[in-house]
């Protein structure tokens, strides 16, 4: 072996320890760089491994499927997850039930503005029909919006992609975008970034303030419930 | 711990049963998190059910688990971005214009909706 490093490389590189030793490895290291930055909104942990790891994978010639034999060990609690956002809601039902009428009325408007902003931008931007429908569910955590996707025959990883784009972009505007138009109710600013960036926003909605990343996981789950219906309704009235 | 990590996985698996059994034209783990809301609520109405992973804050804790790291599950989907090479140069400006417009639009219309009608509701109730 010592002989011939190249033959490791070749063994290593097929096998799925060392690009889940990759993905955990530099998500690690870009979540305390974030942390050592106060959590500065472009210091996203998710956006530094995505360039960084996707880099890694050019440089050696490494496919995404050599890649995913790995990493979907991580991409499969993705489902788990989404079940496991029933515990927030549950535990903040009383919360949940005091702001019940702004909330409904938020999460109706926010989630039919999520959805029909980028499929009426797409079309007007003259994206190809394949595109759209892969970025209508981007408002939501990846886990349903690649199984609407999937339901659409639409491309998955496209939906990913758009999701983690659209989410990293909610949690950098979030903070200046609010201080700007002198928002200060913190239960309004959660609930917003929740509907509009799912899981990344609601982790920085978590630094910011404890009562914004409630809101903003609350808004997360139950918007995992009405994009789902939407969606495919929105999709046969608005794209051609 | 495991007991936990099952019955999650067991709300998700019932809940692709129930999609795909019925055709809907939803996730799967959505019905598995209504499911397990159902089941905690549940646990409060009925004694009976406190046991295993729903007794002493056991799913609870491993949901806070999961959920901590958020994050980091979306990573191997976004490194996806590496197929997509030859779309993002021919259609990445846009798609990237897009998606930020969008989520600027939906940030300001959710806080304005919900800001405007718990006002309504106060006022609603200030009212005689």
């Amino acid at each position: 072996m010592s002989e011939n490093p190249f033959s490791l490389w070749v063994y290593l590189s097929q096998s799925p320890l060392l690009w889940l030793t990759v993905t955990l490895l530099t998500y690690a290291v870009t979540d305390a760089v974030s942390l050592r930055t106060q959590r500065h909104p472009l210091a996203n942990p998710v956006l530094h491994s995505m360039w960084i790891i996707g880099a890694f994978l050019l440089l050696t010639g490494t496919s995404y499927t050599t890649y995913f034999g790995g990493a979907q060990f991580v991409h499969f609690l993705l489902g788990p997850a989404t079940v496991a956002l029933a515990v927030p809601l549950y535990e903040n039902r009383k919360v949940v039930l005091a702001a019940i009428l702004p909330m409904l009325a938020a999460l109706v408007v926010g989630s039919v503005t999520a959805v029909a902003s980028v499929v009426l931008l797409a079309e007007a931007a003259g994206l190809p029909r394949g595109v759209i429908l892969s970025l209508a569910p981007k408002s939501v955590t990846a886990g349903v919006a690649m199984g609407i996707s999937e339901s659409l025959h639409a491309d998955p990883s496209l939906t990913a992609v758009a999701v983690v784009l659209t989410g990293i972009m909610g949690a950098v505007t979030v903070t200046p975008l609010m201080n700007r138009v002198g928002i200060t109710d913190f239960r309004a600013r959660g609930f917003a970034v929740g509907v509009a960036a799912h899981g990344i926003g609601t982790a920085r909605a978590f630094q910011v303030d404890a009562v914004a990343g409630v809101f903003a996981g609350i808004a997360m789950s139950l918007n995992a419930l009405v994009t789902s219906l939407l969606v495919p309704l929105a999709v046969t009235l608005l794209v051609r | 711990m495991i007991a936990s990590l099952s019955l999650i996985l067991l709300c998700q698996l019932a809940g692709e049963v129930f999609v795909r059994g019925l055709s809907l034209p939803m996730p799967g783990p959505v019905v598995g998190l209504m499911l397990l809301l159902l089941l905690l609520l549940a646990r409060d109405r009925f004694a009976d059910l406190a046991r295993g992973p729903l007794r002493g804050d056991g799913v609870e804790n491993a949901s806070r688990g999961l959920l901590a790291n958020l994050s980091l599950l979306f990573v191997p989907a976004g490194v996806g971005v590496v197929q997509k090479l030859d779309l993002i140069a021919a259609h990445g400006i846009a798609i990237a214009a897009v998606l930020a417009i969008s989520v600027v639009v939906t940030l300001l219309v959710t806080v304005a909706t919900f800001l405007v009608a718990s006002r309504l509701l106060v006022r609603g109730r200030g009212a005689p």
